[in-house]
């Protein structure tokens, strides 16, 4: 029947018609005075009604009808504009709008007659001057009740940077409407063209024929073009859907009582057209998000200091290939440490896990399916079910997604997704393998894709390199990429492919991306970039999540796409659970953390490489000669209201003899300083400020140097502080000795660097220091001497610095000794969080500060209890 | 287990008509002839690494990708021998296109409305199960394939 034909074409002009009328009721919400724009609107509802009753739709014709009747009025300036009366009118809209698709769908208009709304209409014609009431039982679920009599409170209205939707389009006339179905036939056939170019481009490759080649050129040309073409057909503008949200920002403020400003840039940027049908929802979704969580109510707003509307600006735009879509709310902003919160208590993450995360990942954790921070669940969101199927859609198209945001300040959520999903760029691999395999034909190997939009770098290890620069960790293999440890995964391994004789010593590691995360996919070989036409797998083989796809070579072999995330996936499973890679290598990282030590090299006298730690340096200075005094028989400068007494280093370390020849000026000096006192350090050269591993320590017996240590690749000797303390003020020490018989300290810590420089800062704060490697070396010096506080690693050998705190505590007369207790900063937390385990405090182990003000308080109690003599001692 | 009752309601059984019929083992097979698109000796054919088992892989028809499935083992019975490479009977699916790996193509045969029988008892399940119907010819059984459910791999059957 031809009626299909014209019904077809009735409904897809009304529905553009009705997306139309959203924008423009918004509008006029805005304008309401603008008459061209309401004659527009009245034109489209009038013409509606005409086919609708020529058509036969009823129910239609009387809603379009009703509708009519107001906005005549509204032309003749019989009544005003008012929010609920744009309410009621958009309302009809999405009525409309469903009674369409009810007669797309069944050929009927569906059993609704909306007598309710048609009441409500008729009602609102009658009272012309009075604000028309509706009743908030809106079908479109957004509206809730509007507040009344609200005439002049601005409604939030979207605004469209361009206007061109209100005016009808002469460029009209200059375009035709083509179905979809055959645009999408003629990229089809534009994709075998571009494959079977391939194809003639390799056959003219491997040959030597002019006239081939220049007929391939040609062919080369001419595809690319017509590829370029075709693929701009099924571009559109963005525009097509962003031209709801103007409406949807408007009901939602309406609903919430806010007030939002809706801005958009960039609404012509052209996106394959199955790429919009893929974002129109989350779009939809994130603008609802931002609507509902991101800005404030008003009153909130100008407490805070901002302007009472709220502002979401949407921008798009293209760069590197793809299109970048961002969604600029200027609310509230995510609150990092509530999502830290609710991850906790959703069993998303442990304590100490949320602890060590980035703001960039907890932030990313919104997208953990369940978590909203949402105080109160609308029906719009809160529920936690929007944001990871978000996610989840952008990925699936090849796209990204990213979060950023201030807190009290707004959001920025970022798109990137590519131009289109039919002709892609991708990276080829391959794995060889065994010639005799007789499905293989030639048997030179299975070929892989790998789309450009996953791929980070390529890195080839030759020979030696690959012992250098990889381990293994647990049972999966690292590569050390710039500092970064990356988990290597085997694609022979993951698609359970059957080994082969191990390769002529070359690694090829190709680093790729998913989810946000890094791992280097290991091949055999790297080939070229190709562009590939994607083909999707038959439904056999959709269930495959390391494959996106097939496409089909140059040299007519069908290679699969792989699906990187889906790769990443598999291969956890195979290798280890995820958290548990994840946690090795955090551990290995923070292993190899602790023996990095930041360090102030320097030169002076005979030694060529000296060290101190530079937390220890309290300034770097420079006096000219004639700057220095003398006082007490030692030399010394002005500096800061202080006098800074000098000490050069034959005085520090035995056999260190300064070089003749000039003096140098002005002098080079190492200020070094604890509390109020300090003392300077001459040097020849300031040499460094390193960050290195320091290895291989050795006990030195020189008198002024603790020990020597490869640090980076020199052999460095390190300087005793307490040394040059006590050479600058041997009352430094006595005073604190006699006086205070409080400041008798056991240090007991395994690692003797980390025992030595704990050492060293504790002598600079005046006390007298014993040293323990172990259990045992600690039970036998607290036998042996009188020790007032203890300082233990929470590591110590054998057990751990807990066991040494219960055997104290069998002891009497070592009960009452405080202990400390010494931790690395990713200890900490779990000591906090499990108790201080008979310790009474603890302290970084390189955070001299804390240390020396944690165990002033713990002796301070005891100095009070102890009734010995004060200030007696030698002096 | 879906019945052939419930075949019976998803789809209206055509007994009769043209059949193109090849051989799996001993077996001879015949589908709707419309159905078929294309017979092809055996193709060059790309494996896919954690694919179901009977998925014996990917070909390369015209620029289209077809998914092959060998119907030996679709059907659990032993492989063919060494030497005997099977042929490509590509069958046209609403999903696209899906070649079976069959032993030897037969001739097109018009079948007798008449002669339409259920599927023997001594069939084993496996085959039973992807059989709409018997045929009974002059010297031998026709076993029309429900190509649909031979297609259709991802409910676990494999």
């Amino acid at each position: 029947m031809q009626d299909h034909e014209v019904i077809r074409e009735f409904i897809a002009e009304s529905f553009e018609n009705l997306s139309r009328l959203d924008q423009e009721l918004v509008e006029l919400e805005k304008r309401p005075k603008d008459g061209a724009l309401l004659a527009n609107i009245f034109r489209t509802i009038h013409t509606i009604k005409g086919t609708c009753g020529f058509l036969g739709f009823s129910t239609l014709e009387a809603i379009t009808h009703q509708a009519e009747t107001l906005l005549s009025q509204l032309r003749d300036g019989q009544r005003e504009m008012t929010q609920s009366l744009a309410s009621l009118i958009l309302e009809t809209v999405d009525a409309t709008r469903k009674v369409l698709a009810s007669i797309e769908a069944s050929g009927e208009e569906g059993s609704d007659r909306y007598e309710e709304l048609m009441e409500r209409l008729r009602k609102a014609a009658e009272m012309k001057d009075e604000p028309v009431l509706s009743s908030g039982l809106a079908d479109s679920g957004a509206l809730r009740a509007a507040p009344q009599g609200s005439a002049d409170s601005r409604s939030a209205a979207g605004r469209n940077t361009e206007d061109e939707a209100a005016r009808p389009s002469a460029a009209a006339e200059a375009s035709i409407r083509v179905g979809v179905g055959l645009l999408d036939n003629l990229m089809c056939l534009v994709g075998e063209l571009v494959l079977t170019r391939n194809q003639i481009l390799q056959y003219n490759n491997d040959r030597e024929d002019p006239a081939l080649n220049a007929a391939a050129q040609r062919l080369n040309l001419i595809t690319s073009e017509l590829q370029e073409g075709v693929m701009k057909t099924r571009m559109q503008p963005i525009k097509m859907v962003w031209n709801k949200l103007p409406r949807v920002v408007r009901d939602m403020a309406v609903a919430l009582g806010k007030q939002i400003l809706l801005e958009m840039d960039g609404a012509d940027t052209e996106l394959d057209r199955t790429i919009i049908e893929a974002i129109k929802d989350p779009l939809i979704h994130l603008v609802r998000n931002a609507c509902d969580h991101g800005i404030e109510p008003p009153e909130v707003r100008v407490r805070a200091g901002k302007p009472p509307q709220g502002r979401i600006t949407l921008r798009a735009y293209h760069e590197g290939g793809q299109v970048n879509i961002e969604i600029n709310d200027d609310g509230s902003g995510i609150d990092v440490a509530r999502i830290k919160q609710k991850a906790i208590e959703k069993g998303v993450l442990r304590y100490d896990q949320a602890e060590l995360l980035s703001e960039r990942e907890a932030l990313s954790l919104i997208f953990q399916p369940g978590l909203s921070t949402a105080q109160t669940v609308t029906n719009i969101s809160g529920r936690g079910v929007g944001m990871d199927v978000v996610k989840s859609h952008i990925e699936r198209i090849g796209g990204s997604v990213d979060v950023s945001s201030r807190l009290g300040q707004g959001t920025v959520i970022r798109l990137k997704i590519p131009l289109t999903l039919a002709i892609i760029p991708g990276l080829v691999v391959g794995l060889n393998e065994r010639r005799s395999a007789p499905r293989q034909g030639d048997g030179s190997g299975m070929s892989f894709v790998i789309p450009q939009v996953n791929l980070v770098e390529l890195v080839r290890l030759e020979g030696a390199q690959i012992g250098a620069h990889t381990e293994r960790i647990g049972n999966i293999s690292v590569y050390r990429l710039r500092g970064n440890l990356l988990p290597l995964v085997n694609l022979r391994e993951t698609l359970g492919i059957p080994p082969m004789e191990p390769q002529s010593g070359v690694l090829n590691i190709v680093v790729v991306q998913a989810e946000g995360r890094q791992f280097g996919l290991v091949v055999d070989s790297i080939f070229d970039t190709q562009e590939i036409v994607v083909k999707p797998l038959g439904k056999q083989l959709k269930g495959l999540s390391v494959y996106a796809g097939a496409t089909i070579m140059g040299n007519g072999q069908v290679a699969l796409i792989l699906d990187v995330v889906g790769i990443a996936q598999r291969s956890k499973i195979l290798a280890e659970s995820r958290r548990q890679t994840r946690r090795q290598i955090e551990q290995h990282t923070v292993r190899s953390k602790k023996e990095q030590q930041k360090l102030l090299l320097f030169r002076a006298g005979s030694l060529e490489r000296l060290a101190v730690p530079l937390a220890l340096v309290s300034r770097l200075e420079e006096f000219p000669r004639q700057s220095i005094e003398h006082a007490g028989g030692r030399e010394v400068v002005q500096y800061r209201n202080c006098i800074l007494p000098l000490v050069s280093m034959h005085e520090v370390v035995e056999g260190c003899v300064s070089y003749g020849g000039q003096p140098a000026d002005p002098l080079q000096v190492v200020v070094f300083n604890d509390g109020n006192r300090s003392v300077g350090l001459v040097v020849d050269e300031i040499l460094d400020i390193v960050d290195e591993e320091v290895t291989s320590q050795h006990k030195s017996s020189c008198k002024g140097l603790l020990c020597s240590a490869v640090v980076g690749k020199h052999v460095v000797d390190f300087l005793d502080l307490g040394q040059v303390i006590r050479a600058a003020d041997s009352h430094w020490f006595q005073r604190a000795n006699g006086a205070d018989r409080c400041k008798r300290v056991l240090v007991a810590e395994g690692s003797s660097f980390a025992r030595t420089l704990i050492r060293s800062g504790l002598e600079m704060g005046g006390y007298n220091v014993l040293e323990a490697a172990d259990l045992q070396e600690a039970l036998r010096r607290l036998e042996q001497e009188q020790v007032n506080v203890v300082a233990a690693s929470l590591d110590l050998p054998p057990s751990g610095g807990s066991a040494l705190v219960e055997a104290m505590q069998r002891r009497p007369e070592w009960k009452s000794i405080p202990v400390l207790a010494l931790a690395d900063a990713a200890d900490r937390s779990r000591v906090r969080e499990s108790g201080t385990g008979g310790f009474r405090d603890c302290q970084a182990k390189f955070d001299r500060e804390a240390m020396l003000e944690s165990l002033a308080r713990l002796t301070s109690a005891l100095a009070s209890a102890e009734a010995a003599p004060l200030g007696a001692g030698k002096d | 287990m879906a019945s052939l009752a419930e075949n019976e309601k998803t789809k209206p059984i055509q007994t009769g008509g043209y059949f193109a019929t090849f051989f799996v083992a001993d077996l001879f097979f015949g589908v709707d002839v419309l159905r078929v698109q294309e017979v092809l000796r055996f193709q060059q054919m790309t494996r896919v690494p954690l694919a179901p088992e009977v998925i014996e892989g990917l070909i390369n028809l015209r620029g289209q990708i077809v998914t092959a499935i060998d119907m030996r083992r679709r059907l659990h019975m032993p492989p063919r021998s060494g030497d005997e490479a099977p042929m490509n009977m590509v069958i046209r699916t609403e999903d696209g296109a899906v070649s079976l790996l069959v032993d030897e193509i037969g001739e097109v045969l018009e079948v007798d409305a008449t002669v339409h029988e259920q599927p023997p008892e001594n069939l084993d399940s496996a085959t039973r199960e992807l059989i709409r119907g018997v045929y009974k010819m002059k010297d031998r059984l026709l076993l029309e394939l429900d190509i649909d459910r031979a297609v259709e791999l991802g409910t676990g059957r494999v």
